[in-house]
Parts: C-alpha cells; sequence; structure tokens
C-alpha cells in the first residue's frame, strides 16, 4: 500500500489518534460492552454418567467416568474422569495416575483386544478370545503335566507349580478375588497377585 | 476429614457468580456489586502434603492441558517450573532444620493465590482482560489478553506465564467453572490426603486454626496460616510448618507486596498523565475560542509557491 499523505494530513490522523486513546483512556469507550465472559462453560453438562472403579492398583478407587457423543462416529467419547465422592475407598480423591487415567483410556499403546506373538514372530497380531483362553489353558495344561512337583526333594507333599505365575486383576470384588485365588492354588500356583493380596 | 462436596451433576445449571459480580477490571473503572457474594479460599496445608502431584495431573485434565515431556533436573520438580500448561506446581525443598537436626522434606503447591489486592490485574493495561469476581477469585479473559507479560511484572508470586503458541498469558483460574457450579477445584478433589481443601474462606481459616494447633501440639511451635496483608489477603492460602520463615518453602515470599514501580506506573504517573492530557485539550479548546484557527495569509502561500517552483 502506498498512499500519498501530506505533512498535514499525517499530523491530523496522529492528533486524531491521540485524541481517540485518551479519550479511551478517560473512560469514555465503552465500545466493547459485549463483555466476554471468562468463566468456560461447565464442561461436564449434559454428559452421560457411569460409575466405575479405576483400572490402576488394589486399592479400587471409585471413579465416575463422563462421556459425550461423537457426532462422527456415534460412539460415546469419554472426554472426563473424576473421583467418586460416594465410593467409601477413596471420597472423591484420585492419585496422580487415577487422575490422569483419562489418558490412559485414550493411550495409543494400550491393548484393547488379545494380542498373540507366533513363535518366531516379531510383531502381535490381534486374535479372538476363544483362541487365547484355549490357548492359555493348553500351555497351562502342558507346563504343569511337564513341571508340576508332588514331593519335594525330603519327600514331603508339596503340590506345588513353580513354572507359571498369575496375576490377577484389581477392579475385582471380594467374590472374584477368592475365586482367582482357588483357581491358581488349585494349580497348585505359587505366584500369584491379585485383589485378595490385600 | 473435612465433609467433601458432592460429586458434580450433569444438569445444565447457570453459573452461581459472571460478570455481574466483578469487583475488578483491568484498565477500566467498574462499579462493584452492592451485594459481595460469600468469599472463596483453598487452604493448602504443606504439613499434610505427600507430594504425589495428584493436583498436578487433576489441573491439567480438567483444563483441557498437557505438559510436554521434559528432562529431569535431578530433583522431584517436574515440570521445572510453571509453564502456560501447569498452572500448578509442586515444589520440593530439603530443608535442614537448625533447632531440631531433622532434614524436613516441605513440598509447597505452587500456583495463582489470587490476591485480595491482585498485582496483576493492576499491571494490565488490557481492559478486561484480568478480572476480579467478588468471591475472589482473579480470571484471565484470554480473548482480551494482549500478552504484553505486565501481569508477570505486576505479580507479586511470580505466577503467570505467557505461552509461547498463543502469547497469552495463563495461570489458574481456582477452577472458575467448577466453582460456578458449587464444585471445588480440580486439585483439590484429587487430593488423597486432604492437604488441599476448599470452602468459605472463614471456614478454611477456622480448619487452618485446627491444623495449626495440632502442628504446635506436635512441636511445630512457629506453625501458622499463610495469608499475607501485603497482598490484602489471598484466596489460596498455606498452613505453614515453619510460618515465621515463608522463605524456605522454595521462596514464598516473606511478606509479598505490589512492586512499587507497578504501584507508581499503574497509579500517580496514570493519573498524573492524563491530568496532562486534559489540561493539554481544555488550553487548545480555550485557545481556538479566543486566537481562532491559524490562517495561512495568502502572502505566505505566494512564497510557498514561489519556492516549490524555483525547486522543480
Amino acid at each position: 500500500m502506498n498512499v500519498e499523505l501530506s505533512r498535514r494530513q499525517f499530523v491530523i490522523g496522529a492528533g486524531a489518534g491521540a485524541a481517540g486513546t485518551a479519550l479511551g483512556a478517560f473512560g469514555f469507550g465503552e465500545v466493547e460492552q459485549a463483555y466476554a465472559t471468562t468463566i468456560r462453560p461447565f464442561k461436564l453438562a449434559s454428559l452421560k454418567e457411569a460409575r466405575n472403579t479405576c483400572p490402576y492398583c488394589s486399592v479400587s478407587c471409585g471413579m465416575i467416568l463422563y462421556s459425550k457423543e461423537n457426532p462422527q462416529t456415534k460412539k460415546m467419547d469419554l472426554v472426563h474422569i473424576e473421583g467418586d465422592v460416594d465410593h467409601p475407598v477413596n471420597r472423591g480423591t484420585l492419585c496422580p495416575k487415577g487422575a490422569a487415567a483419562l489418558d490412559f483410556v485414550h493411550s495409543k499403546t494400550r491393548v484393547l483386544y488379545p494380542m498373540h506373538r507366533k513363535s518366531g514372530g516379531d510383531k502381535f497380531e490381534r486374535v479372538t478370545w476363544d483362541f487365547a483362553l484355549d490357548r492359555i489353558a493348553k500351555l497351562i495344561k502342558e507346563d504343569r503335566d511337564a513341571n508340576f512337583m508332588e514331593k519335594n526333594k525330603d519327600g514331603a507333599t508339596v503340590n506345588r507349580l513353580t513354572t507359571t505365575g498369575l496375576l490377577g486383576g484389581c477392579a475385582a470384588s471380594n467374590e472374584s478375588g477368592w475365586l482367582t485365588y482357588k483357581f491358581a492354588r488349585s494349580l497348585g500356583i505359587v505366584q500369584l497377585d491379585n485383589q485378595a493380596r490385600i | 476429614m473435612y465433609p467433601p462436596l458432592p460429586n458434580p451433576g450433569t444438569a445444565p445449571s447457570a453459573p452461581k457468580f459472571g460478570e455481574k459480580d466483578l469487583v475488578r477490571r483491568s484498565a477500566s473503572t467498574i462499579t462493584p456489586p452492592a451485594q459481595r457474594q460469600q468469599q472463596v479460599a483453598k487452604l493448602i496445608d504443606v504439613s499434610k502434603c505427600i507430594g504425589c502431584k495428584a493436583c498436578q495431573s487433576a489441573c491439567q485434565e480438567w483444563n483441557d492441558l498437557r505438559e510436554d515431556i521434559g528432562h529431569t533436573d535431578g530433583t522431584y520438580n517436574n515440570p521445572h517450573d510453571l509453564t502456560p500448561a501447569s498452572l500448578t506446581v509442586m515444589r520440593f525443598t530439603e530443608w535442614d532444620n537448625p533447632e531440631t537436626g531433622n532434614l524436613e522434606w516441605l513440598i509447597r503447591k505452587d500456583g495463582c493465590m489470587h490476591c485480595e489486592d491482585p498485582g496483576c490485574l493492576k499491571a494490565c493495561p488490557a481492559p478486561g482482560a484480568i478480572v476480579q469476581y467478588s468471591n475472589g477469585i482473579v480470571d484471565f479473559d484470554h480473548t482480551k489478553c494482549i500478552g504484553c507479560g505486565y501481569c508477570v511484572k505486576g505479580c507479586p508470586f511470580n505466577i503467570p506465564r505467557v505461552s509461547k503458541v498463543d502469547n497469552k498469558a495463563y495461570k489458574c483460574t481456582l477452577c472458575s467453572d467448577r466453582v460456578a457450579v458449587g464444585q471445588g477445584p480440580a486439585c483439590q478433589k484429587a487430593c488423597p490426603t486432604q492437604a488441599i481443601v476448599f470452602g468459605p474462606k472463614d471456614d478454611m481459616k477456622k480448619w487452618a486454626d485446627g491444623r495449626i494447633t495440632d502442628l504446635k501440639s506436635r512441636g511445630f511451635k512457629n506453625a501458622g496460616l499463610y495469608d499475607p496483608q501485603g497482598v490484602g489477603g489471598t484466596h489460596v492460602m498455606y498452613v505453614l510448618q515453619h510460618a515465621d520463615k515463608p522463605e524456605i518453602y522454595a521462596g514464598l515470599p516473606n511478606n509479598p507486596r505490589i512492586s512499587p514501580l507497578v504501584e507508581a506506573w499503574k497509579g500517580v504517573t496514570k493519573y498524573a498523565g492524563l491530568a496532562v492530557m486534559g489540561a493539554v485539550a481544555a488550553f487548545g479548546f480555550v485557545h481556538h475560542m479566543i486566537a481562532g484557527p491559524n490562517k495561512v495569509s495568502s502572502e505566505d502561500e505566494a512564497n510557498a509557491q514561489r519556492l516549490a517552483g524555483g525547486e522543480s
């Protein structure tokens, strides 16, 4: 832009600008009367709530999951997680991991399906639950048949299986904890960790 | 245990405070409302904090902010400092108590103190970019922020941070959106030890008294409440084991005050400048009425013509 501006026009323009800002400084300038409010709209309004248990440790804090329908996929998207005040374990509080569990849910590296890496293979492939459970059962059976120890070297009955371990879930109830324990011990599994530990 | 607030509902509701409850607005004059909202406060009990950083996680989650993966500086401070994405940060100090010989691990949750007399707001030149509500919350309006960084200089606690992405200043809002629907801030709700409690400021002072009595009975004879009067009191208060020397808590100022430079620049200098401007305008008007406009005489015009003509 190349505007021909005489010295007089420049002085007039500068003067008008200075007068305008001076008027503003004196408080005559309620030009932008439409104040945008600084308070963000409450982001949980009209969302769907669901109660759940934190997936991290065996303390099993209560959580409320807030989700919103995604207009493109027509599926519910999780948008916020916070502690459940009505839950007797945590009374609404969460630890740093629980407070950041939203990113755990949305993590790109989260395992969503049973995955299997064939022996000699270099990557995991998605398999069905039936395949996974059958394979686990078969491997446990094979391992138990080969390595189950009925008596120790002193001849005392021990009935133990030390070559298989079991890691139970954290959000299990007392009953499923009991079942996990009974299942593992009935096979003779010694290395066992699950909710029933605490 | 301080009774927790009920879970937030999802039914849409009108915010409990808004523009009508402004008591201060940066670079503008407003009439404060006749009725003040109940003043709120967040009380941070440093003696109960375990440094787990649940408050940091909850803050980022609620405010849809995510910090970049950084580097450790050899301390537990992570991130090292407040950033536009980390509105609160735990500051870890190892302090050798000379009286007892004990090594004390002092963990202070740093963030906006929500001063009753906010230095950021006084320093801000953008109309309405910083506002103070009658319940004590000091909030930034990013649509009006011009990114000048005066708020950082004006803050006695060095809290606001200007983003390198959008050049706007960011700080803790005390979760004004949550408080507006009767909830406490996200950090307070997450805190597993209730080192952070939130409620009416008077209740918080009473709750702090109980904690201070307890700390004194445990040998912390200088335990006390940090509610500095130099900035008119704050809406984020600390219970400190050693309230006589707050500076050991990662440099918490002993007597925070708005910088005299900011006070002078935005106080006396501003009004003096306005007075000068007004005087000049008045003089100009009077001069115009008496002397009239400065007319160019035909003789001047002729001389100018002659000069211009002679040169071209």
